[in-house]
C-alpha cells in the first residue's frame, strides 16, 4: 500500500494536480481506484465531468461495503461519519475476515485496518506528490508505466470466472478502438454499461 | 474554478456520500443477486479500461511505446503471483529503463 500511496501522489501531480489537491483527495475521497481513475481521466485529456463519474462508478463498491459494515458496527452521528469515511476495501475485507475470533474481533479489525490505512494512504500521498515535483519528467521515471500496472493490479485479483475474463478483454478492445472517436475519458465510463448489461443478463 | 478544483471537490463530495449512503440505507434493499453481480462487474469493466487507456492511448490516439514493454512485465509478475508493490514497480523499471536508454 505505500508504493500504490507514493505511486497516487506522484501520479496525481503529474496529471497537473497541485501538491495540495493531490492530498485533499487522499484526505478526502480516500479510494484507491476512484483516486487513480479521478487523476488518470483528467490527465489524460478527459472533461472534469468524465473523471468525476468514472471514479465515482469505482466508489460505488464502497457504499456496498457500507451496507455490509452498518449492522455490524451500530455506530450513529460522528462516529457513522467516521466509518463511512474509512469504509473501504482493505477494511471491510479485514473485518469480515477477522470476524467471529473475539465478540469484537470484526469491528476492531475494521477501526484498526481503516485508521492505519488512513494515515499511512495520506503520509505517503504527500511524499509521492513532493516527489514528483522533484522528479520532473515522469516518463523518466517509468510512472507512465506504473500507474496501467497498478490498475492492472487491482483488477487481475477480481477475475475469478471466465466471464469476468471476457469482459475485462472486451472493456479492453472496446476502451482502444473507442479513444479515437468519442472524448477523452468516455471510452471508460461507456465500459460501465457492458458490466450493467452483462450483469443484468445472466 | 479550474477543472482541477472541480475535479478533486466534487470526486471527493460523492466518494463520500456514497459511503454514508451505503451506512445509512437498509441492508434489504440491495440483496438482489443481479445488483449484487453488476456490483462485482463494473469495476472489472472499468479497471480494465483504464489499463488498456493508459497503457495504449495517449491523446486521444492509439500508440504503441515503452509502457506496453513495463505493463506486459507487470503482467508476468502477476502470472507469477507477486505482490503488488513488485508488480508496480518491475513496471516502472522496466518502462524507465526503455525510456532512458533506447
Amino acid at each position: 500500500m505505500g508504493a500504490y500511496g507514493v505511486a497516487f501522489g506522484a501520479a496525481s501531480v503529474a496529471s497537473g494536480f497541485s501538491v495540495l489537491q493531490s492530498c485533499l483527495i487522499s484526505l478526502l475521497t480516500f479510494s484507491g481506484a476512484s483516486q487513480f481513475a479521478a487523476v488518470g481521466v483528467l490527465g489524460a485529456g478527459g472533461n472534469p465531468l468524465s473523471a468525476i463519474a468514472t471514479a465515482s462508478l469505482l466508489g460505488v463498491r464502497n457504499g456496498l461495503y457500507g451496507v455490509i459494515m452498518a449492522p455490524r458496527l451500530k455506530v450513529r452521528g460522528f462516529k457513522r461519519i467516521v466509518a463511512a469515511q474509512i469504509t473501504i476495501d482493505e477494511s471491510t475485507a479485514v473485518s469480515l475476515g477477522a470476524e467471529g475470533r473475539t465478540p469484537d474481533s470484526g469491528r476492531q479489525g475494521f477501526w484498526l485496518t481503516g485508521a492505519g490505512v488512513y494515515i499511512f494512504w495520506n503520509l505517503f500521498t504527500l511524499a509521492g506528490a513532493l516527489g514528483a515535483q522533484a522528479m520532473g519528467d515522469a516518463r523518466a521515471w517509468g510512472l507512465d508505466s506504473a500507474v496501467p500496472a497498478a490498475f492492472l493490479g487491482l483488477v487481475w485479483p477480481r477475475l475469478k470466472t471466465n466471464g469476468d475474463r471476457l469482459l475485462a478483454v472486451v472493456s479492453v478492445v472496446f476502451a482502444i478502438a473507442m479513444t479515437p472517436i468519442l472524448p477523452a475519458g468516455l471510452p471508460i465510463i461507456a465500459t460501465a454499461f457492458i458490466a450493467v448489461a452483462i450483469g443484468l443478463r445472466r | 474554478m479550474t477543472a482541477f478544483w472541480i475535479v478533486t471537490i466534487g470526486t471527493s463530495v460523492i466518494a463520500f456520500l456514497l459511503k454514508y449512503a451505503g451506512h445509512s440505507i437498509p441492508q434489504h434493499l440491495l440483496e438482489n443477486p443481479r445488483l449484487q453481480r453488476v456490483n462485482a462487474l463494473i469495476p472489472i469493466a472499468l479497471l480494465s479500461a483504464l489499463v488498456a487507456v493508459q497503457t495504449f492511448t495517449s491523446e486521444s490516439k492509439v500508440m504503441i511505446d515503452h509502457r506496453l514493454i513495463g505493463v506486459s512485465v507487470a503482467v508476468v509478475a502477476l502470472l507469477l503471483k507477486a505482490p503488488f508493490p513488485v508488480v508496480v514497480l518491475s513496471a516502472a523499471f522496466t518502462s524507465a529503463t526503455i525510456y532512458n536508454w533506447l
